[in-house]
């Protein structure tokens, strides 16, 4: 078991976002969330992140038990050193080349070596097709360049888990296939991915499971080619039926 | 142009002008290299280090010291230099608190312009996407390592003209020292009139050697911006 919450709630002000939601990983599962716009996936995704702080709740992870409402900085901070967070709009930092936001978070975070962190850097950017790219500032990149260079940022601090929300949501179709190319060949590799996402595609192709929300709850979860091919809620069926075909 | 015109017309009213100018010039650029010039740099340092950690502070919200950081920038910006330096310097000796010129002032150059650049910073701070903090924590990053290596860098893209501006403005504002018997470019000045009775010839050229040393922080401030523009700040249609 890599990770595993229980029981998170979340409210902003008097609108409660998350109802207890309970979900795990394995080491090399990839899961994918779904649900419609304002379901809570994205919140979620930022509560497992400690980017939001959660109002209850308790987070299993690396052999540690964290009640999410008195989690320390000290301990958000061991856990952030194990974890990846992929952004919708990939929030790479601007002041920094493609070469140097992957080297970031091994040279200031984990104290690595120059060298050092500059060759695991471009293995990583290799990986996802950026090596030529390296010298480029994120302004002077494609939107599924910079994804991709954020993913590959992600990956060179090697964590046990990636988070990505919506990772595609703002890529035009072509780009969102070349990030959607790099999330399969890692999930293949074995990453343990957690991906909030509207890409049906990938959800039933590349995820092992999929979930399920509406209104805060996890409403369903199961393998995903069963999740696409039989559903067992009445909700879970006209959610996908409104997805495959909208103008119905 | 206009000052080289001003200048032939000067001369041309009185030969003994000409000296006047060629003669002071020199003993009023002294105090300025030597007097007005490190004032301004160092308080502008100081006064740097302490806008960006009240900047800190309250990008932070932390709890007391924001209140303190509010204060302290209330108080500041709403009384005026002149006053600042005489509470200092005159001030002060009644509590048994006595301070050098040159000290006093570069104390008071440095918490007042302090104020003023804080909040530069801070609103510079502000305007840098919140996802880029998000994006550094997230990464292992501490906060202050965040600050430190995502925020404040790209703060300094757009603090960096209004900081500058500061700087001019406190290159001139130096000649208030004056009032403190700190013997800068401004105070020299005077003590020539005093001798030669050329109040016009000389306040002109000691405005002079002002816009002289303007021009050149001008002309830094343009090399700066680009610097900084090839570091990942260029500025193109979205």
């Amino acid at each position: 078991m890599v990770l595993e919450a229980k029981g998170i709630e979340k409210s902003f002000g008097s609108a409660r976002i998350l109802k207890g939601i309970d979900i795990s990983l394995e080491k090399g599962d990839v899961v994918a969330v779904l649900g419609r716009s304002g379901s809570g996936k994205t919140t979620l995704l930022r509560c497992l992140d400690f980017l939001e702080k959660a109002d209850k709740g308790t987070l299993f992870f690396d052999g540690i038990s964290h009640d999410l409402s008195t989690i320390t900085r000290r301990e958000i901070r061991d856990i952030r050193l194990k974890t990846g967070f992929v952004f919708q709009n990939y929030n790479l930092f601007s002041n920094m080349t493609a070469l140097e936001n992957v080297m970031e978070g091994l040279v200031t975070a984990r104290g690595w070596d120059r060298r050092k962190a500059e060759k695991k850097a471009m293995e990583e950017l290799e990986k996802v097709g950026m090596a030529e790219w390296k010298d480029h500032y994120p302004i002077q990149l494609s939107g599924g360049q910079q994804q991709r260079t954020a993913i590959a940022r992600a990956l060179a601090t090697e964590p046990e888990v990636i988070f990505f929300d919506e990772p595609t949501s703002a890529l035009d179709p072509e780009l969102t296939g070349e990030v959607l190319g790099v999330m399969k060949d890692l999930a293949n590799e074995g990453m343990t991915m957690l991906v909030v996402t509207h890409e049906m595609g990938f959800a039933r192709k590349v995820a092992s499971r999929v979930v399920f929300m509406e209104e805060g709850r996890i409403v369903e979860e199961g393998e995903s080619e069963a999740f696409f091919s039989s559903p067992r809620e009445e909700r879970t069926r006209e959610f996908l039926k409104s997805i495959m075909s909208p103008l119905s | 142009m206009p000052f080289f015109l001003l200048f032939c017309m000067l001369s041309s009213m009185d030969t003994n002008i000409f000296s006047l100018v060629t003669d002071s010039f020199w003993k009023i650029l002294k105090p300025g290299l030597l007097m007005t010039i490190p004032l301004t740099l160092l308080s502008f340092f100081f006064s740097l280090i302490i806008a960006t950690f009240t900047a800190l502070v309250q990008y932070r919200k932390v709890p007391v010291l924001r209140k303190a950081a509010r204060f302290y920038i209330w108080v500041v910006r709403g009384t005026p230099l002149l006053v600042q330096l005489f509470v200092v310097f005159y001030g002060l000796p009644s509590l048994g608190i006595l301070i050098d010129p040159f000290p006093a002032a570069v104390l008071v150059f440095s918490i007042n312009e302090g104020a003023y650049s804080a909040e530069t910073i801070r609103a510079a701070m502000e305007s840098v996407p919140m996802g880029q903090l998000e994006a550094g924590e997230c990464i292992g990053l501490s906060w202050f390592q965040t600050m430190r290596r995502v925020i404040l860098p790209q703060a300094l893209r757009t603090a960096f003209p209004p900081l500058f501006n500061s700087l001019i403005c406190m290159v001139k504002d130096t000649s208030l020292a004056a009032n403190i018997t700190v013997t800068e470019m401004f105070m020299q000045t005077q003590r020539i009139v005093a001798r030669t009775y050329e109040p016009l010839v000389l306040y002109l050229e000691v405005g002079f050697i002002y816009l002289m040393f303007c021009t050149i922080l001008t002309k830094v401030q343009a090399y700066g911006e680009k610097r900084l523009e090839r570091k990942g700040f260029k500025r193109e249609a979205a």
